[in-house]
């Protein structure tokens, strides 16, 4: 049945204030969710005034500031800092995004910044995200065919390679899976936005010979069905890909092949 | 101790695909087109009834055309209803138990409550 307890490490406290040093005039303060395993305690909210005049301009500028300059123990995930390798997504200002892509100043007043929603924490703003990528894994992503390979490309034509655009651009940051709701309920069982946006970039692509195959494995009430257009994914997407429509082209795929 | 050591992709291969879901989404969506018109009939006789008496609105329930559409009318809401309520109870409700009576209960009510209508109408319509 329902729960109505909320689990355990749900109450997030208040934590430590680092202040700006004194003589700095363009200060913004950042509010940051902080969690260790060790230490057996609930989570808190530190909170971090960050002078802006030596700063960068994005959200990852200022984390990379904090751990350097002021907290060497904030822990955060990022790699590229250009919006390509998906390793910095998290929450903030209330919306899944890319700390590297997101400006500060687009923020206004203090800048709330919480791991991606509803996944199992590892530490501070780093969720664990074996069950998104084990499902990656379980649809298969990868070219199928049966036919001899030819000696050169797989040739596709240019209207069949436009089919593409939109889908191969994901970076697999999982901003849309966990701003689901439908993700966040029933996660385990429901491959959410980002890997039925993966399945549906195999399934349109004209050089695949496993369509059917595909469709099969997510022909579930669970698996794809659990969709319920509620957008969220197309909203919260730091590239401005469509999860929501690939869903509903595989959708209509499904529909498609029984009537 | 986590007493769940399968390996992520073990739990994420899960049971494997049910191979079904297509004929639920689809008959959710075609029942919804058929209560569109039906919907509207609906209201608007019930606008035009208003003020009718006992015996007016037995005789407009009595005539044949009325009592095709207005069982259509009450077992397509019916059956699209279940088919609503059945997601809802998978989207929140986790305990295997109580999802499984919850589903089954749901789906014995809207059978009752579609077939009683039905004879209740027959019964005006074919007087008894």
């Amino acid at each position: 049945m329902a729960e109505f307890t909320l689990p355990a490490n749900s109450k997030v406290g208040v934590g430590e204030t680092y202040k700006a040093a004194a003589g700095a005039k363009n200060i913004k303060t950042f509010k940051v969710y902080r969690w260790t395993p060790e230490d057996g305690k609930n989570p808190s909210v530190d909170t971090y005034e960050v002078d802006m005049d030596t700063c960068g301009p994005m959200v990852l500028d200022a984390l990379i500031k904090i751990k350097n300059e002021i907290d060497s123990s904030l822990t955060f995930r990022r790699s590229c800092r250009e919006g390509v390798c998906g390793s910095c997504a998290m929450n903030i200002d209330g919306t899944n995004t890319l700390a590297c892509t997101k400006f500060i100043d687009e923020v206004k007043g203090d800048i709330k910044i919480y791991p991606l929603p509803h996944m199992p924490v590892v530490r501070d703003l780093v969720p664990d995200l074996n069950v998104p990528y084990a499902q990656l894994t379980s649809i298969e992503p990868w070219l199928k065919s049966s036919t001899q390979p030819p000696t050169r490309e797989r040739l596709q034509s240019p209207e069949e390679r436009a089919k593409l655009d939109g889908l191969w651009e994901c970076i697999l940051c999982f901003c849309c899976s966990t701003s689901c709701p439908s993700y966040w309920w029933n996660g385990e069982r429901y491959l959410g936005p980002a890997i039925l946006l993966q399945a549906y970039r195999w399934i349109a692509d004209s050089r695949d010979e496993a369509k059917g195959e595909r469709l099969d494995n997510l022909e579930d009430p669970f698996r794809l069905y659990r969709c319920h257009t509620i957008m969220n994914c197309t909203k919260t997407c730091p590239k401005s890909l469509n999860p929501a429509k690939a869903i509903a082209e595989i959708k209509k795929l499904m529909v498609e092949r029984t009537i | 101790m986590n007493s769940d050591l399968r390996s992520h992709l073990s739990r994420a291969r899960g049971l494997g695909s049910a191979k079904s879901g297509v004929h639920h989404f689809w008959v959710q969506r075609l029942t919804a087109v058929a209560l569109i018109p039906l919907v509207v009939w609906f209201a608007v006789s019930l606008v035009m009834l208003s003020g009718a008496d006992y015996s007016m609105v037995r005789a407009w329930i009595g005539s044949p055309f009325v009592m095709v559409l207005l069982i259509l009318t009450i077992v397509i809401g019916l059956h699209h209803a279940q088919l609503g309520i059945q997601v809802v109870i998978e989207d929140y409700v986790h305990g295997d138990g109580a999802k499984l009576a919850m589903i089954v209960g749901v789906k014995f009510i809207a059978v009752f409550f579609g077939l009683a209508a039905a004879v209740a109408i027959l019964r005006i319509g074919f007087g008894g």
